[in-house]
C-alpha cells in the first residue's frame, strides 16, 4: 500500500561536491500522481536534489552521493541501473526553454525514435498525443515542420514538456520552468501541471513560493541542505511548524 | 519587508484603538443606564459612528495588503484573524449603543431597582475585551483561554438578571415594560461577551494555527 503511494523513496541521502556536503542526510517520500514543490533560498540543495532523482548529477564528475533513492522500490543509485532507461521513466524540464535546434516534429519525435520506433503513424499518433497533453497541439499542428526555436518562449516551454511526455515518463522533475516566463505563459504552464499532475508524478524546484503555493499538494523547504520541513502546502502556507520556513515564507530571512 | 513590518504594526494598532472606543462604549452605555445620564448615552450613541468608520478603514487595510503583499503563514493568520475580529467589535459598538437607548428610554421612568447584576456583567465584558485585544497584540498565552472561561460567569449573570426581574413582574404586571428593558440589557451584555468570546478564539487560531470554534472544551 505505502510502496504504492509513494514513487520515490529517500533514504538518508546525502550529496557532495567533492568534499562540500550540497544536499544533507534528506530522508523523504515523494507520493505518486502529486505535486511535490521544493522550495528554499539560493544555495540550499533544492536543484541539487532534484537533479539527483534521475541522475543527472552524474554529469558532474565531482559529485558522489550517500544513502538511496528507492524509485519504484528501486534503488537508483546500485550499480546495474540503466540510466537511459531512468531518465525515461524520469523526466527533466529546465528553467531555460532548450528545443533541439530541428523542427516541432522533430524535437517530440526525437525521443520515440532513439527507444527504436521507426514507423511513421506511430510516430504521428505519439507526437500528436504528447502536443495535445502538452496543450500545445492547437497553435502548432500547422507548423510541426517549422524549428522549434520558432516558437514564443511559453511554447517553446510546452514543446520541452511534449518532448519529455512522449516518452511516456512516470515522473516529470521541473527546474524552475517558469522563471523565464511572462505571467500568462507561467499561468498556462502552471494549468498545464495540474492537469498533466492526473497521470504524471510531478517535483518542481520553485523560487517563486506563490507557485509552490497555487499548484502543489505538497511542499518541501529546504536550507544549507538540509530538509527543514515537509508537508501539506496548505499547512506550509498557513502554519508552518518550524520556524526558519515561517521566516522564509513571510520573506522575514536571515 | 521593513515597511511590511510597519504597516503590520500600525494595523494592529488600529485594531487596539477600535478596542479601546469599543470597551469606552461599553462602560459608558452602561454608567448611563446606572447613573441615568441621558447626555452619556446620547454621547454614545453618537459616537457609534467612529467605529464604525474605523472598522471600514481596517477591512480595507486589510484586502490591501494581501493583495499587495500576499501574506504567508503568521501574517496571514494576523490579517484575516483582524478582519475578523473587527467584525466583532464593530457588532459590540452597536450593543452598547442598544444599551445606550435602552438606558435613555429607562431614565425617563422611576428607577424599579437598584442595578446589581448589570454592573458586574459589564465589568466582565469589559475585561474580556481588553484581555482578548491584550493577547492579540502582546502574542500568545493563556489569557484567550481564560476569556473563553468567563463568558460562562456573564451567562450565568443573565439567567439570575432574568429570574429576578420575572419575580417583579409576576408580582406586578405593570413594570412589565420597564421590566423587560431591563432583560434586553442584560441580553446585549451577554451578547458582547459572546463576540468576546468569538475573538478570544481567533486570537487562539491566530496564535497556534488550530480553529477552536464550536468545539466543546477548547483546550
Amino acid at each position: 500500500m505505502v510502496e504504492n503511494k509513494n514513487i520515490f523513496g529517500i533514504k538518508a541521502f546525502s550529496i557532495y561536491y567533492g568534499d562540500f556536503m550540497a544536499v544533507k542526510n534528506i530522508t523523504l517520500d515523494i507520493e505518486a500522481s502529486k505535486i511535490t514543490a521544493i522550495i528554499g533560498p539560493s544555495g540550499c540543495g533544492k536543484s541539487t536534489l532534484l537533479r539527483a532523482l534521475n541522475r543527472m548529477n552524474d554529469l558532474i564528475l565531482s559529485s558522489w552521493v550517500e544513502g538511496e533513492v528507492l524509485f519504484q522500490g528501486v534503488n537508483i543509485y546500485q550499480k546495474d541501473t540503466d540510466v537511459i532507461e531512468l531518465r525515461r521513466r524520469v523526466g527533466m524540464v529546465f528553467q531555460k526553454p532548450n528545443p533541439f535546434p530541428s523542427s516541432v516534429y522533430e524535437n517530440v519525435a526525437y525521443g520515440p525514435k532513439i527507444r527504436g520506433i521507426k514507423k511513421k503513424s506511430q510516430l504521428d499518433e505519439i507526437v500528436e498525443n504528447a502536443l495535445v497533453r502538452a496543450d500545445l497541439w492547437k497553435e502548432v499542428k500547422d507548423k510541426l515542420n517549422e524549428s522549434g526555436l520558432s516558437l514564443s518562449g511559453g511554447q517553446m516551454q510546452r514543446l520541452c514538456i511534449a518532448r519529455s511526455l512522449a516518452q511516456e515518463p512516470e515522473v516529470i522533475l521541473f527546474d524552475e520552468p517558469t522563471s523565464a516566463l511572462d505571467p500568462i505563459s507561467t499561468a498556462n504552464i502552471e494549468n498545464l501541471l495540474q492537469e498533466l499532475q492526473k497521470t504524471v508524478t510531478i517535483i518542481i524546484v520553485t523560487h517563486n513560493m506563490q507557485q509552490a503555493a497555487r499548484i502543489s499538494n505538497y511542499t518541501v523547504f529546504m536550507y544549507l541542505g538540509e530538509l527543514i520541513e515537509f508537508g501539506d502546502t496548505d499547512t506550509i502556507f498557513v502554519n508552518p511548524q518550524n520556524k526558519l520556513t515561517e521566516e522564509y515564507i513571510t520573506g522575514r530571512f536571515g | 519587508m521593513a515597511i511590511f513590518d510597519e504597516e503590520l504594526k500600525a494595523l494592529r494598532e488600529r485594531v487596539l484603538k477600535l478596542g479601546f472606543m469599543v470597551e469606552n462604549a461599553i462602560r459608558d452605555s452602561v454608567k448611563a443606564l446606572i447613573e441615568r445620564d441621558t447626555e452619556l448615552a446620547k454621547e454614545v450613541i453618537k459616537r457609534d459612528h467612529l467605529i464604525n468608520a474605523l472598522d471600514v478603514g481596517i477591512d480595507e487595510e486589510c484586502v490591501r495588503l494581501i493583495a499587495l503583499r500576499q501574506p504567508m503563514a503568521r501574517d496571514l493568520r494576523f490579517i484575516t484573524t483582524t478582519m475578523k475580529i473587527t467584525t466583532d467589535l464593530e457588532r459590540m459598538g452597536d450593543l452598547a449603543v442598544n444599551i445606550a437607548e435602552r438606558a435613555m428610554e429607562l431614565t425617563e421612568e422611576p428607577l424599579l431597582k437598584p442595578f446589581v447584576n448589570i454592573p458586574k456583567m459589564a465589568e466582565i465584558a469589559q475585561s474580556m475585551v481588553r484581555d482578548t485585544l491584550d493577547a492579540f497584540v502582546t502574542g500568545c498565552s493563556r489569557l484567550p483561554y481564560e476569556v473563553i472561561k468567563r463568558d460562562d460567569e456573564v451567562d450565568e449573570l443573565t439567567v439570575r438578571n432574568f429570574e429576578e426581574l420575572l419575580s417583579f413582574m409576576l408580582r406586578d404586571p405593570k413594570i412589565i415594560p420597564l421590566a423587560v428593558k431591563r432583560t434586553y440589557v442584560a441580553k446585549y451584555l451577554e451578547r458582547i461577551a459572546d463576540h468576546a468570546t468569538n475573538i478570544a478564539e481567533m486570537v487562539i487560531y491566530m496564535c497556534e494555527g488550530k480553529i477552536i470554534r464550536h468545539m466543546e472544551f477548547p483546550e
